[in-house]
């Protein structure tokens, strides 16, 4: 059923022109879909943490700003030069490296908060970087950022061909996927689902509760790092806005309007924000996006927190075919975080 | 010396803006365990409701425009923030997560909604003639007086507060809601009601501080997500809920911002945030918070 699914999103640029005029597809696939695939990827890491650990952190994006900024000052010929002297192969690996650095940071300063002021902490440092980046010229040439990240040539295909992204993308998230669904069967991923129910129960136990956080939040950092990666490069560059207070917020609305109860949600969500962001114009008004998202948002947080998975799985139970379940034990991670608390 | 006087006079005046709006912040934290993410945008929308009052009264040449402008931000700020609580919040009280994304929610359609009745421009009250100009202070010379006048408004909300929470009724009942919400019901109050007014006092304060810091620096779109940083550290640093915690952590933070700015700009938001971790690493409640 999933690898059906896969084999369709790979063929889907070959698809959608059967449905719609060429040029509409096209416009599709390089437009909404890859850019919905990498805005996923960083929603998938936020996802990740609320699933399986309980956490929502907003540092998410400021993280995938990271690896950009890594990328885009390490990389050769981005303008302007910063330190340079590195071809993709070796920056690549360099940004994610600084991600997962990043996230194990962020996990290391509110390893002991949660909840509530959990969101607060990491919010307060995703702003904090924003700032800096925005106000610091040596390094990140502040406002204006940096530009011409093109992307390498993989096996003799450019990156700027949409196709190629896409199915970059496209091959990236699944790989993230798949090892998310994996980590959280191994010792780790118990362990770290049992800090979500329990974290007291964890620690008498005999785990460090602290580490699996930490080691979570680093983990979490690698897949925002590649979200970030791909989304330099898919913008040609980056600037402080990609890490704004407005794009944090974007990837938590993302994760919530898919649904926070399994990582496919973050994908989900992504697609419905990316086609209302391209389609608001014809929907409401093109400059009053955010008042239309706003809307959405609110409209789920306030009928179905388990977002757009949870009205899945409740028009099943209504149909009374409940086969299985996308969700994991416990329903949504709103709700279980709320129930943990003291 | 000079140089170092102001400042340290400039991290005050400062201090005292951070606090007007974090205490409204930390109040209605303190209470009601909702971290109200659309702070930022109270701050905003009293900003342009007043000046909206204002500016026609201000053209008119009328005396009292500011102090017009003044009130009807503060005012319409606390029937946003009474309605918001009775219409959406209230009745998922206790999901705290759940409340502060709908203020998210909220937070981005208001500002969005600012930005296309008033757009991108920048506004700016002016002060009133008595506390226009400048005033002579010791070592650094003349000061702009709206700045000093800040700082005694600082304190007077901070006096204020405390003898509301102090020596009032409504404060007794606020303080037993921080402990014991059940207890506090079972007694007979009605803690709906107490939270109404906990949340229109708290955005009026944002209010406040909208009408305050537009008067003092130029009104823009960003300002929400601006002091909504603001108050999330203060009150991260002060402690939650606490308001002599809240008033050291703006202190802090404030001279802080100005220090850094003087000695070392480009870093200076750097130093903020060391001190927001050295906090948190050695008493994750805050400096003055209960644990």
């Amino acid at each position: 059923m999933s690898l059906l699914g896969f084999a369709a999103l790979l063929a889907l640029p070959w698809l959608l022109p059967l449905v719609m005029p060429p040029g509409q597809a096209q416009f599709w696939t390089a437009n909404i879909l890859g850019r919905a695939i990498v805005f996923g990827i960083v929603a998938m890491s936020l996802t990740f943490l609320a699933t399986y650990g309980g956490f929502i952190s907003l540092a998410q994006m400021m993280i995938a700003g990271i690896a950009g900024y890594a990328l885009a000052v390490c990389v050769d010929g981005a303008v302007p030069r910063i330190v340079g002297g590195f071809g993709y192969g070796a920056a690549i690996p360099l940004s994610l490296l600084a991600a997962t650095a990043m996230g194990l940071l962020v996990g290391a300063i509110s390893v002991r908060t949660r909840d509530i002021y959990l969101l607060m902490i990491t919010l307060a440092l995703a702003m904090g970087v924003f700032r800096f980046v925005e106000t610091n010229i040596a390094w990140f040439n502040g406002y204006e950022g940096i530009r011409n990240v093109v992307g390498p040539t993989l096996f003799g295909f450019d990156f700027r061909n949409a196709l190629v992204f896409y199915h970059v993308a496209l091959a990236t998230a699944a790989l993230l996927y798949c090892g998310i669904l994996y980590l959280v069967k191994t010792p780790f991923g118990l362990v770290l689902q049992g800090i979500r129910d329990n974290p007291r129960r964890v620690a008498a136990l005999g785990y460090s509760v602290g580490l699996h956080r930490i080691a979570a939040f680093g983990v979490a950092g690698f897949i925002a790092g590649c979200g970030g990666v791909l989304s330099t490069i898919y913008n040609i560059g980056i600037s402080p806005g990609t890490i704004g207070l407005g794009a944090t917020v974007n990837v938590l609305i993302m994760s919530v309007i898919g649904g926070l109860g399994h990582p496919v949600g973050a994908f989900i969500g992504s697609l419905i924000f990316t086609v209302f962001d391209t389609f608001a114009a014809s929907i409401y008004d093109r400059d009053r996006f955010n008042t239309l998202i706003g809307l959405v948002f609110l409209a789920i947080v306030l009928v179905s927190p388990d977002g757009a998975i949870g009205i899945g799985a409740r028009i099943r139970r209504f149909l009374g075919a409940p086969r299985r379940s996308l969700q994991p034990a416990s329903a949504s991670s709103i709700r279980t975080a709320e129930e943990e608390s003291p | 010396m000079d140089l170092a006087a102001t400042i340290v006079l400039n991290g005050l005046t400062l201090a005292a803006l951070y606090f007007i709006v974090a205490s409204g912040f930390s109040l209605i934290f303190g209470l009601m365990r909702v971290v109200n993410m659309a702070h930022g945008a109270m701050y905003l929308l009293a900003g342009y409701v007043g000046y909206s009052v204002f500016e026609p009264l201000y053209d008119s040449d009328v005396w009292y425009a500011w102090y017009a402008g003044l009130a009807a931000g503060v005012a319409f700020a606390a029937v946003f923030g009474a309605a918001v609580q009775l219409a959406l919040l209230g009745w998922m009280q206790g999901q705290e997560l759940r409340q502060a994304l709908v203020t998210i929610g909220l937070s981005i359609i208001v500002a969005d909604q600012l930005l296309a009745s008033y757009g991108g421009t920048p506004r700016q009250f002016f002060a009133p003639d008595a506390i226009f100009g400048s005033t002579q202070v010791p070592w650094v010379g003349g000061y702009p007086t709206f700045r000093l006048v800040q700082i005694g408004i600082a304190l007077a909300v901070g006096v204020g507060l405390w003898l509301l929470l102090n020596r009032t009724k409504l404060g007794m009942m606020i303080r037993a809601g921080v402990d014991d919400r059940q207890m506090l019901g079972a007694c007979g109050v009605n803690v709906p009601l107490v939270g109404v007014a906990v949340f229109a006092l708290g955005a009026a304060l944002a209010g406040l501080g909208g009408i305050i810091g537009a008067t003092a620096q130029p009104l823009a779109m960003g300002a929400d997500g601006r002091f909504l940083l603001i108050s999330l550290v203060v009150v991260i640093v002060g402690g939650m809920g606490s308001i002599i915690g809240t008033a050291l952590g703006a202190v802090l933070i404030g001279l802080a911002e100005q220090i850094g700015q003087a000695m070392f700009p480009t870093y200076s938001v750097i130093l903020t945030f060391v001190i927001m971790v050295a906090v948190l690493a050695l008493r994750p409640q805050g400096i003055l918070g209960r644990a």
